[in-house]
C-alpha cells in the first residue's frame, strides 16, 4: 500500500497539531497542579488581601483547573495565549519573541552541523586509513561525549582565555555549542553509512565499469548515504531543541528556555504554557519538514505509511 | 584497547564515588579561611636539595583582593597517605591540602566532586534502574497483548520520546516546591528521569517480545499448556542483553540532566555538592579568569559520559542520538 506524497503530508500536518495540542494542554494542567500561582509573589510584595482577591477574580484562579484549561484553550484556538504576569507583558508577543530568538539559534546551528559534519563523514568513511581521517574519528567521538551543558562552558572558556570573549557575537558562541556536538554526530553517521554504501554491489560494478572513485564517493555513495542520514536528523531536530536550554543559559542567549526558566521560578502559569505551545511547534514543524524530506528522497517512506 | 580504558575509569569512578569519605581530604561543606579562590596545589617531587617522596608548599595570600596566592618554599609538607582514614592529607597546621583548588566559599573542590559524585551518579544510576524496570513491565506488556494495551503503551511511549527529555524534566519538576531537601530531591530526580526513560526501554522490549513470541519454542510452551503469563517469563530473558546496553546509556543522559536541573538551581540545594551545582558557581567570566578550576565537574561530566559511551560498544551515536 503507497500512500500519495499529499496524503502523508496532510495526515503528518493533522499529526503535528494534535501533538502540539496535547501537550500544550498537559503543560498547562501541570504548570496549573504546581504549587504557587500567579499571586505568589504578590503577598510577599506587601499586596492587601483585597486585591489578592480580586485578582484571583480576574485571572479565574479558583475555578476548577478543568475549566480554567478549557477557557485557555479557547484562547489558544484564537492565538490568544494571555497575560504574563511576571512581565506584564501579553504571553503572545514575549513568545513569539524569544521563540524567534531560539528558532534562530537553532537553525544557525544546524547549517554548521550540515556543513561541518557531512562533509567529513563521507571523507572519514571513503579513507578511514588515512592520518587526518583518524584524528577527525577522534576529536568527533570526543565532541560526541560533549553534553550540551560542557560544550558551551568549554567554548566559554576557551573564548574566556583566549581573550576573545568579547568580540565574538553571542549567537556564534551559543551556535558553535550547540552545533558541534551535533555536528560530530552527523558526521559519524555519514561516515557509517558512507562506509556501508561503498561496499555494496552496486557500488563493486560501478567502479568495475570504469567510474573515478572521487565520482564513486560523492556521488553514488553519498546518494545512497542520504536515507540512513535524514534518519537521524528527526532526532537532530530533538536534541537542538534540549541543547539550546543549557546553551542558552550560559551563554546568555535570550531565548525559549531561558524565559520558560523564568516563568517557572516565578509561577507565571500562562507564560509557562505559552513557552511550551511555541517549543511544541517549532519541534512539530522541524520533525514535519524532515518527515517530507525523508518521504521525498526514499519514496520507501510512503509505503509503510 | 579503549574499552578496557573506559572500563578503568568506571572501575577508578565507582571505587571512588563508593568511599567518597576516604579519597576527599576534605568533608564537603568545610570553609577554609583564607582561601577563596585558592589554586589548586602542585605536589612536587623534587626541590634544591634533590627528590623526596611527594609533598606540597603551604600556600600563601598574597594579594587579597586579585586572589593571588603563592608558594610558601621555606618548608616542605609532606603528604601523608592512608593517615587518619583517608588516602591523602597533610599536616593541618599547614592549611588544608586543596588539590583541585577552592571555590568561593574555600571549599575544597576535589572533596566536593568526589562527594557531589555520590549524589549526582546515584540519581542518574536510580533513575535509570526504575526506567528499566518500568520500562521492561510496560514493553513485556504491550509486546504480549496486542490490541488496546499494545496501542496505548506505544502510544504515550511514542509521544514522550518526542519531547526534548530535559524540557519534559523541567516541566514536570515544577509539581514540587522548588527549594526541597536533599534526600527528597533525590527519590524527586529518580521519578522523573523513570518518567522520561522508560519509553526508550518499552519500546524495545515490546519489540523484541512481539518477535520472540512468534517463534517455535513460543510456541511449544503454549502448546505444553502454558499461560499467557507463564509464556512472558520465558520470553523476556531474550531482552535482558538490550536491557544491559540501555542501562548504560540512560546512565549518561541522566547525569547530564540532573547536571542541567541542579544548574539551573532547581536539583540539590546549596551547600550540598552535586556536579550541576558546582558548575553553576563556575559560569561566569570573571569566575573562569579568576578560577578556571571551578570547571573540573564539567570534565569530570565529559570523562563519565565518554567512558560510559565506549563501554555501551556504541559509537556514540546511539547515546546522544536518542536519549537527550
Amino acid at each position: 500500500m503507497t500512500t500519495a506524497l499529499p496524503v502523508f503530508v496532510a495526515r503528518r500536518v493533522v499529526a503535528a497539531v494534535v501533538f502540539v495540542l496535547i501537550v500544550s494542554a498537559a503543560s498547562y494542567v501541570v504548570a496549573r497542579l504546581a504549587p504557587g500561582d500567579e499571586t505568589s509573589a504578590d503577598f510577599l510584595a506587601g499586596m492587601s488581601a483585597a486585591d489578592i482577591a480580586a485578582k484571583r477574580e480576574r485571572l479565574r484562579l479558583d475555578d476548577p483547573v478543568m475549566a480554567q484549561l478549557g477557557h485557555w484553550l479557547t484562547g489558544l484556538v484564537r492565538f490568544d495565549l494571555g497575560q504574563s504576569s511576571a512581565y506584564n507583558r501579553p504571553v503572545r508577543a514575549l513568545v513569539v519573541e524569544r521563540g524567534l530568538n531560539t528558532a534562530q539559534l537553532a537553525a544557525v546551528a544546524l547549517l554548521l552541523a550540515t556543513m561541518l559534519g557531512v562533509p567529513l563523514g563521507i571523507l572519514t568513511g571513503a579513507y578511514p586509513g588515512k592520518w587526518w581521517a583518524r584524528g577527525v574519528v577522534v576529536v568527533s567521538l570526543g565532541l560526541v561525549a560533549c553534553p550540551p551543558l560542557v560544550a558551551a562552558l568549554g567554548l566559554l572558556f576557551l573564548a574566556v582565555t583566549l581573550g576573545v570573549w568579547s568580540s565574538v557575537p553571542d549567537l556564534v558562541l551559543a551556535a558553535v555549542a550547540l552545533g558541534l556536538p551535533v555536528a560530530a554526530m552527523l558526521e559519524r553517521v555519514q561516515s557509517q553509512a558512507t562506509s556501508e554504501a561503498l561496499q555494496a554491489m552496486d557500488l563493486t560494478a560501478a567502479a568495475a565499469r570504469g567510474i573515478p572513485p572521487r565520482r564513486l564517493v560523492w556521488r553514488h555513495a553519498a546518494r545512497q548515504s542520504l536515507r540512513p542520514v535524514l534518519g537521524i536528523y528527526g532526532v537532530v531536530i530533538g536534541s537542538l531543541f534540549s541543547g539550546s536550554l543549557a546553551v542558552e543559559l550560559v551563554t546568555n542567549w535570550p531565548g525559549l528556555g531561558r524565559l520558560l526558566y523564568d516563568a517557572m521560578v516565578s509561577s507565571d502559569v500562562t507564560l509557562v504554557a505559552g513557552c511550551v505551545v511555541v517549543g511544541a511547534i517549532c519541534l512539530a514543524t522541524g520533525n514535519l519538514v524532515v518527515d517530507i524530506v525523508r518521504a521525498w528522497v526514499d519514496p520507501r517512506v510512503l509505503e509503510s505509511a | 584497547m579503549t574499552r578496557r580504558l573506559a572500563w578503568g575509569v568506571l572501575v577508578v569512578l565507582a571505587v571512588g564515588t563508593l568511599g567518597a569519605g576516604w579519597v576527599a581530604p576534605h568533608e564537603p561543606r568545610s570553609q577554609f579561611d583564607q582561601r577563596s579562590y585558592a589554586p589548586p596545589m602542585r605536589i612536587h617531587v623534587s626541590d634544591a636539595d634533590g627528590w623526596h617522596a611527594p609533598f606540597v608548599y603551604k600556600q600563601v595570600l598574597r594579594d587579597r583582593v586579585n586572589r593571588v596566592f603563592e608558594e610558601d618554599r621555606t618548608e616542605r609538607v609532606p603528604i601523608r597517605w592512608f593517615a587518619g582514614g583517608r588516602l591523602m592529607a597533610i599536616d593541618p597546621e599547614a592549611g588544608p591540602l586543596l588539590l583541585l583548588g577552592a571555590d568561593s566559599l574555600g571549599r575544597d573542590v576535589w572533596s566536593r566532586l568526589v562527594h557531589g559524585a555520590q549524589l549526582s551518579l546515584g540519581a542518574a544510576a536510580a533513575g535509570a534502574l526504575m526506567a528499566l524496570l518500568i520500562g521492561a513491565v510496560l514493553g513485556a506488556l504491550a509486546g504480549a497483548t496486542p490490541g488496546i494495551v499494545d496501542t496505548l503503551v506505544t502510544g504515550v511511549a511514542d509521544l514522550v520520546i518526542a519531547l526534548p527529555s530535559v524540557y519534559l524534566i523541567l516541566i514536570l519538576r515544577v509539581l514540587m516546591p522548588l527549594v526541597l531537601d536533599t534526600s527528597t530531591v533525590l527519590v524527586m530526580l529518580a521519578v522523573l528521569f523513570a518518567v522520561a526513560g522508560w519509553p526508550h526501554v518499552a519500546r524495545g522490549v515490546r519489540a523484541i517480545v512481539a518477535t520472540e513470541r512468534r517463534r517455535d519454542y513460543a510456541e511449544a510452551a503454549r502448546a505444553a499448556g502454558a499461560g499467557r503469563w507463564r509464556v512472558l517469563t520465558h520470553l523476556v530473558p531474550a531482552s535482558f542483553g538490550f536491557l544491559r546496553v540501555e542501562l548504560v546509556l540512560l546512565i549518561p543522559a541522566f547525569l547530564v540532566a540532573e547536571s542541567t536541573i541542579s544548574f539551573l538551581g532547581l536539583g540539590f540545594p546549596e551547600p550540598v555538592p552535586s556536579w550541576g551545582l558546582m558548575l553553576r558557581d563556575a559560569a561566569s567570566i570573571s569566575v573562569m579568569q579568576l578560577a578556571p578550576w571551578l570547571l573540573s565537574p564539567a570534565a569530570a561530566l565529559f570523562l563519565v559520559v565518554l567512558a560510559l559511551q565506549h563501554v555501551a560498544g556504541t559509537s556514540g551515536v546511539d547515546t546522544i542520538s536518542t536519549r537527550r
